[in-house]
């Protein structure tokens, strides 16, 4: 029991904001100690993995999508992926690009989203990106020209940005010739400086100089940036096929809260997402972006996880010139999608969502109608993490009022662009007890 | 003064809101003539309420969620729905025509934890709702044509009649003459565009039933295309699948299946 000169403290963040779902955390804190941490997650279960068996795996890229409205991209690409092995099928290399265009829209738009509307606020002292807007308009100006061009790829490929139609098993349903894309060409290079300037911007933050024992993990292809393909790579060392996914990682279950962690087996957390992709695959940035991250005096790759903001805006640049580069090679494929037959089996697949891999299993009967699936979005792998990092900022919490370390649980949690939509399995979530 | 504005989100995937914040180039101009008070998803600071208009993501899913909307209610002036999960249900009221003990336990490895109801419903099951917008997300301009409405306080009004008469008038080749692909145009809501048929595919009905569909010709232009049974079933329950007359269609196909 607690004696009666004890200090007791309880924060209560109710409804972490400028965050995509919902999210509340709660600490505990006797004599400066940390008694309980914990990240409630009360997200609504919508069970997508449940209702998902019995349906057509043709339908299912449209359906994935509606998992998160921020990155239905990513989704509609594991899937499609997952079931492309699955049925054996060979992609045309000109589609194969076409995707990558398809995957650097959704990153802009995404990253644009979080650095000037979710995390710059925070480093400035704004509530929300209407109010940055009074201080720096130009900062904002910048940022809503960035975003919107992704937008404008999603939607040239798909139709529209949140949740658009033209991605399917094999391909695309329809695919641009090429003069359809000279405007997009043109709007992108008129964003370089933008993304440029945007990250010179955000590496001059007031970014919290931690570092922390961190195991990165991200796709890694033997000679480009990682987006749809590759294998999983990791800095302790992990270097394996998506498919043996489950080798490598466990959903784990603790005691105390029934909470699913993601930890990579035998070790513990990891943390996905552009710093991991950045610290994994500096090489395969190119010398421009490269030069660029150079010049930040940030060193990379880093175990600091607030640079993550700067991976972020990196990755946006390099989305960039990824985009002008597919444009400029572009030639439209013989068809736009690949026909096949359907068949039982399993497929399983790996993509980088903005926030990090996302891995895609689904089992097939004959028909072609999906007899399990499994979805492990990115935030509920980084969960394990954004912990350990709390964690880590506890004994801090006794010098500060409530409303600073309030500010500082929602920036380190931001770190992660957290989107508790995607969370497929979240579940409330007790970190420590005594 | 500026009408106090509020988002609130049930359960949802978030992109019908996302879609204020994809308005570019009109975020700024928008944040000027209304004030959003509570945003959470883009601002930290979250004002009290009596809000002048709540914009409603989201469908009902918990018991927590059931009492939330009632107070949601009770504190905002207008009400509107924004997109296929608070009008319809969602793609997750698949849920209603399942054994939630299992789909909890199909994502779940304790169940038990999980607080849930059986079933996902929209907004106006719950509380009188003054406007819905539909769409799986909401279209953009559509969204911002009601907030415009509502500044000059004038009744939003949207169109309701079917995807095909867009789809004509847009001169898309109709895919289901040209292809035979099923396309739920005929009977959904424009909204879009007419989006799919423009990307060579059959509509899935993300927009949710239009005002002059007729539910028993199109079962029949199904069928006469070859989808039947369950294969008809899952195109109906689909985004929209919990609205009235998808829901009796394809529950009546199912009935007379077995
Ligand atoms: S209607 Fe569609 S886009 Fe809107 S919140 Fe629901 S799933 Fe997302
Ligand atoms: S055509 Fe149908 S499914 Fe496609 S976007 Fe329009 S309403 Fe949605």
């Amino acid at each position: 029991m607690p004696s009666r000169r004890t200090k007791s403290r309880t924060i209560r963040v109710n409804y972490l904001t400028r965050a995509e779902g919902e999210a509340a955390l709660r600490i505990h804190l006797r004599d400066g100690a940390l008694i309980e941490l914990r990240l409630e997650i009360f997200e609504p279960p919508r069970f997508f993995e449940a209702f998902l068996r019995g349906r057509d795996s043709r339908e299912a890229p449209d359906l994935t999508a509606r998992i998160c409205g921020i990155c239905p991209v990513a989704y509609q690409m594991s899937t499609v992926h997952a079931f492309e092995g699955l049925y054996g099928l060979t992609i045309d290399p000109a589609v194969r690009e076409l995707r990558r265009l398809y995957l650097c829209g959704e990153w802009i738009e995404s990253h644009a989203l979080h650095i000037h509307m979710l995390a710059a606020p925070d480093f400035l002292g704004c509530d929300s990106i209407i109010t940055l807007a009074d201080r720096n308009r130009e900062a904002v100006e910048r940022g809503l020209r960035i975003k919107k061009i992704g937008n404008a790829i999603v939607a040239a490929l798909g139709g529209r940005s949140v949740h658009p139609v033209g991605a399917c098993i094999g391909g695309f349903t329809r695919v641009p010739r090429r003069d359809q894309l000279a405007d997009l060409r043109e709007q992108l290079l008129r964003v370089r400086d933008d993304a440029v300037e945007c990250v010179r911007w955000v590496s001059h933050f007031d970014l919290p100089a931690v570092t922390r024992d961190i195991e990165f993990v991200s796709l890694r292809h033997p000679d480009e940036y990682p987006m749809n393909e590759g294998r999983m790579a990791s800095s302790k060392g992990i270097d394996a096929s998506p498919d043996a996914f489950d080798d490598f990682f466990e959903e784990h279950q603790v005691p105390y809260s029934n909470a699913l962690h993601c930890k990579v087996k035998g070790r513990g957390p990891y943390f996905l997402g552009p710093l991991a992709r950045v610290n994994l695959n500096l090489d395969r940035m190119g010398p421009e972006v490269t030069s660029v991250a150079r010049e930040t005096g940030i060193p990379w790759p880093n175990s600091n996880p607030y640079t993550g903001i700067v991976a972020r805006a990196l990755e946006v640049l390099y989305a960039i010139d990824e985009a002008v580069r597919v444009l400029d090679a572009y030639q439209p494929p013989p068809a736009p999608a690949a026909s096949f037959e359907v068949r039982s089996g399993v497929g399983r697949a790996i993509t980088e969502a903005p926030r990090g891999s996302l891995y895609h299993a689904f089992e097939t009967n004959e028909r072609g109608l999906i007899h399990s699936a499994r979805i492990v979005p990115p935030t509920s792998q980084n969960q394990a993490r954004i912990e350990a990092d709390l964690r880590a900022l506890a004994p801090d919490f006794i010098q500060r009022s409530l409303a600073e370390a309030t500010h500082m649980c929602e920036v380190a949690i931001r770190n992660y662009d957290p989107c508790i939509s995607c969370s497929t399995h979240f579940l409330k979530l007790e970190i420590e007890r005594h | 003064m500026k009408p106090r504005a509020a988002v609130f989100k049930f359960a949802s995937c978030d992109g019908c809101q996302l879609q204020f914040l994809n308005a570019e180039d009109e975020l700024l101009k928008l944040a000027g003539q209304v004030d959003f008070v509570y945003f959470p998803e883009a601002r930290s600071r979250a004002l009290e309420g009596p809000y002048d208009i709540a914009f409603v993501e989201g469908s009902i899913t918990t018991p927590d969620d059931a009492r939330r909307i009632i107070k949601v209610r009770e504190e905002s002036h207008y009400l509107a729905t924004i997109g296929a999960c608070a009008t319809a249900g969602g793609i997750q009221a698949l849920r209603n025509w399942a054994d939630v003990e299992q789909y909890r336990r199909v994502t779940y490895p304790s169940p038990e934890f999980i607080s849930t109801l059986s079933t996902s419903t929209p907004i106006s099951e719950h509380v009188r709702v003054d406007c819905e917008v539909w769409g799986c997300p909401v279209d953009q301009h559509q969204l911002l044509a009601v907030v415009r409405s509502l500044l000059s306080k004038a009744r939003p009004v949207l169109p309701a009649y079917s995807v095909c008469m867009d789809c004509k008038r847009r001169g898309n080749v109709c895919v289901v003459v040209a292809r035979g692909a099923p396309c739920l145009g005929p009977v959904t809501r424009t909204g879009c565009g007419a989006l799919c048929p423009a990307f060579n595919r059959g509509c899935y009905g993300c927009f949710g039933p239009a005002d002059d569909q007729n539910m028993e010709s199109f079962a029949r232009l199904l069928a006469s295309q070859g989808v039947t049974g369950d294969d008809a079933v899952r195109r109906l329950r689909g985004i929209n699948g919990y609205v009235r007359p998808w829901r009796e269609t394809a529950d009546a196909i199912a009935a007379d299946k077995k």
